[in-house]
């Protein structure tokens, strides 16, 4: 039983039965409104909430281009107690509230040791889409996986990005909420009942395997899934470890993982060096240097600003080819 | 500017008096901050209030305290001290101590204590700006009749964020009062070289928001037209641009002691003719509401007032090394170690 959907739909449905739910939780940022967003993830949302241009409803909240601000507002109303939720029309716009998200947002909690929340969720289409070239591309995961007082999340599935919203739009901390835009289109399962959820910071394993643990999170799980598929027919059985959360990180399921194989690749659409993956890389060579049989792995996007020509965009975007070669590598 | 210099002064003798007794404690307490700041029992970066007292007393006087939402920036003991924090806190957060606002953690531009309305204490020039107008407009969200006191310096209302801020305020119908403590520096340039037009009262016009300069040295007046001011905002549900012309006559923060860079002696000592502390003193003895012994005596219960708080801030421990990790997350700790 459950409910086939696409990822872009899971997230629709869940912001919607968190809205119903709670008068508290809303949504702001550019063109979500009449216009649904540009990736339709807010589609029927005016319909079912209203918007500012009809009445005195801020539920689902036009902003202008304005993002350092408008992010602002969101995070002054998260201190007042509200559960904004922030649509970043693309992650590369969130450079403009950089400010805000980590100067504000993801200090104020320790600030003021604890006597003001900022329950709020920062979502939108980070990393490559197709041919939006460089100001558009950019995958911020990293970034914000740095900061402290962030937790940053980036589900792979259509299962959990429905159930992570919840866990995120119910989360008394600032949660980056990473949608690659390539995973909108993704179909698959989601339950009946709306009470489910699937915790932050916990990894999981999307497939077993015994020889070699392809480590992941967002659209380069679904890769490695393919990648997978490609090293069965070399007679490789690889697992595929999807990480989800990157802030906080569950090593445990990372490290077991790498115990039982005693290989890893590490995969991530990011620019390579200095991407997230490389943390990832470090902590298992910190960790369980002595479970491995190989070096570690790692397969990044280029590190050239994205073009636009969709070969060369192909080329910067790691695919699961590009994964098999790493498996190969490092032997 | 909306002030008249000769007014009728209906006050009360005993609102007066108080309104003196706070401007003289936040000036002592400051100086004290100063003195502290020097002994390096505190560090950082500190600013002092010195010369402003009238304008955040006035505007304090005319909220209501613990429900309207106060914010500013890290020129900020002065607002904590008057919506209710205690001093030793406000002291001992200056000091780093765990009795302080922020157990240590947040120092002299980060105090807060939103139970009595005040949310900081924020150190990003203009950043705390968009926040101010975003408590205001939960309270809008949620149908309460909150406003925001939404303080700034004059070098902030150069911020790009500041002009994102009023669209959204006037475009939302924020109640938020956004006021410019214009203290004619940002930092040690002075306005004419860093706002094209000194008149920065005139930036909440093309936002169609209601905008006016006035006087922050005039503790009675300000009280009256912040009065005023609050209660139009919290009627009519819409944001106010208010430049409060003011001066700081101690430097921008603790580690500018060499003032004469950006200013003259001459400049200073002109200024010190408008201390809004001495104006006041002077209205109250002339209506025979105050004596020079008594106004002695109240300055000198102060000054062992303030020594008392900082004895007991001063007594407080420095935090614990393990409350490091403590309070980044509300509900976890984040990867440890170096």
């Amino acid at each position: 039983m459950g409910i086939e959907t696409t990822y872009r739909d899971a997230l629709n449905q869940s912001i919607e039965e968190e809205m119903l739910k709670n008068p508290e939780v809303f949504i702001m940022g550019e063109d979500i409104g009449r216009y649904q967003g540009t990736f339709k993830v807010t589609r029927g949302f005016v319909e079912k909430f209203g918007s500012r241009q009809d009445q005195y409803n801020y539920r689902i909240l036009d902003t202008p281009i304005t993002e350092c601000g408008f992010t602002g507002i969101g995070i002054g109303a998260a201190m007042a107690g509200l559960r904004p939720i922030v649509e970043f029309m693309t992650m590369s716009f969130s450079i403009l509230a950089l400010d805000q998200i980590i100067n504000h947002a993801a200090k104020v909690h320790y600030m003021t040791n604890g006597e003001v929340k900022c329950p709020i969720v920062f979502r939108g289409p980070g990393g490559a889409a197709k041919q939006l070239s460089a100001q558009h591309s950019h995958s911020m995961d990293g970034w914000y996986a740095h900061v402290p007082g962030l937790k940053v999340v980036a589900p792979a599935t259509t299962l959990d990005a429905y159930g992570m919203m919840k866990s995120a739009i119910a989360d008394d901390n600032p949660v980056i909420f990473y949608e690659n835009p390539g995973l909108y289109t993704l179909k698959g399962v989601i339950p009946e009942d709306q009470n489910f959820t699937v915790p932050i910071g916990k990894s999981q394993i999307l497939k077993e395997g015994k020889d070699i643990s392809l480590i992941g999170y967002s659209r380069m799980t679904q890769v490695n899934l393919a990648a997978a598929e490609l090293l069965a027919k070399d007679g490789i059985d690889a697992e595929v470890v999807d990480v989800r959360t990157l802030l906080p990180l569950d090593t445990e399921t990372i490290y077991n993982s790498v115990r039982k194989t005693h290989r890893a690749v590490v995969t991530y659409e990011d620019w390579r060096s200095g991407g997230f993956g490389a943390e990832i890389a470090a902590r298992i060579q910190e960790d369980c240097f002595n479970d491995l049989d190989a070096p570690i792995g790692r397969v990044g996007g280029l590190n050239v600003p994205m073009p636009y020509a969709r070969n060369l965009e192909l080329l910067c975007i790691p695919s699961e080819e590009d994964v098999v070669k790493a498996v190969h590598k490092i032997g | 500017m909306a002030n008249k210099a000769d007014y009728k002064i209906t006050e009360s003798a005993a609102e007066l008096e108080e309104h003196l007794r706070d401007m003289l404690f936040i000036r002592h307490f400051e100086e004290k901050c100063n003195r502290v700041y020097r002994e390096g029992k505190a560090g950082g970066y500190m600013h002092v209030y010195i010369g402003m007292e009238a304008l955040a007393v006035g505007w304090m006087k005319a909220i209501r305290k613990g429900y309207d939402y106060v914010i500013t920036a890290y020129r900020d003991h002065a607002h904590a001290l008057l919506l209710g924090t205690p001093p030793v806190a406000v002291l001992g957060e200056v000091m780093g101590r765990s009795c302080g606002t922020a157990g240590g953690k947040g120092g002299s531009m980060h105090i807060y204590d939103p139970k009595n309305g005040f949310y900081g204490g924020w150190g990003i020039v203009g950043g705390h700006v968009p926040l101010g107008a975003g408590l205001a407009f939960a309270a809008r969200y949620r149908g309460e009749d909150r406003v925001c006191l939404n303080f700034m310096g004059d070098g902030a209302s150069n911020q790009g964020v500041v002009f994102e801020t009023l669209n959204m305020a006037s475009l939302w119908d924020i109640p938020c009062v956004f006021i410019i403590e214009n203290n004619e520096f940002a930092m040690g340039t002075r306005l004419e070289y860093h706002a094209s037009d000194k008149e920065l009262w005139k930036r909440g016009l093309p936002f169609d928001i209601r905008s006016e300069r006035i006087d922050g040295m005039d503790v009675i007046q300000m009280k009256r037209q912040a009065t005023e001011i609050v209660e139009w905002c919290r009627k009519e549900q819409r944001p106010a641009w208010i430049e409060v012309m003011t001066y700081r006559y101690s430097g921008h923060g603790a580690a500018d002691n060499d003032r004469q860079l950006y200013r003259t002696k001459e400049e200073e000592d002109l200024a010190w003719t408008r201390d809004p502390i001495a104006r006041l003193k002077k209205q109250m003895m002339e209506l025979g509401y105050l004596t020079e012994e008594k106004y002695d005596a109240m300055d000198e219960e102060l000054i062992e007032e303030v020594e008392k708080i900082y004895i007991e801030a001063d007594a407080s421990p420095h935090p614990e090394p393990d409350e490091v990790y403590d309070n980044i997350y509300s509900d976890m700790k984040p990867e440890m170690g170096h």
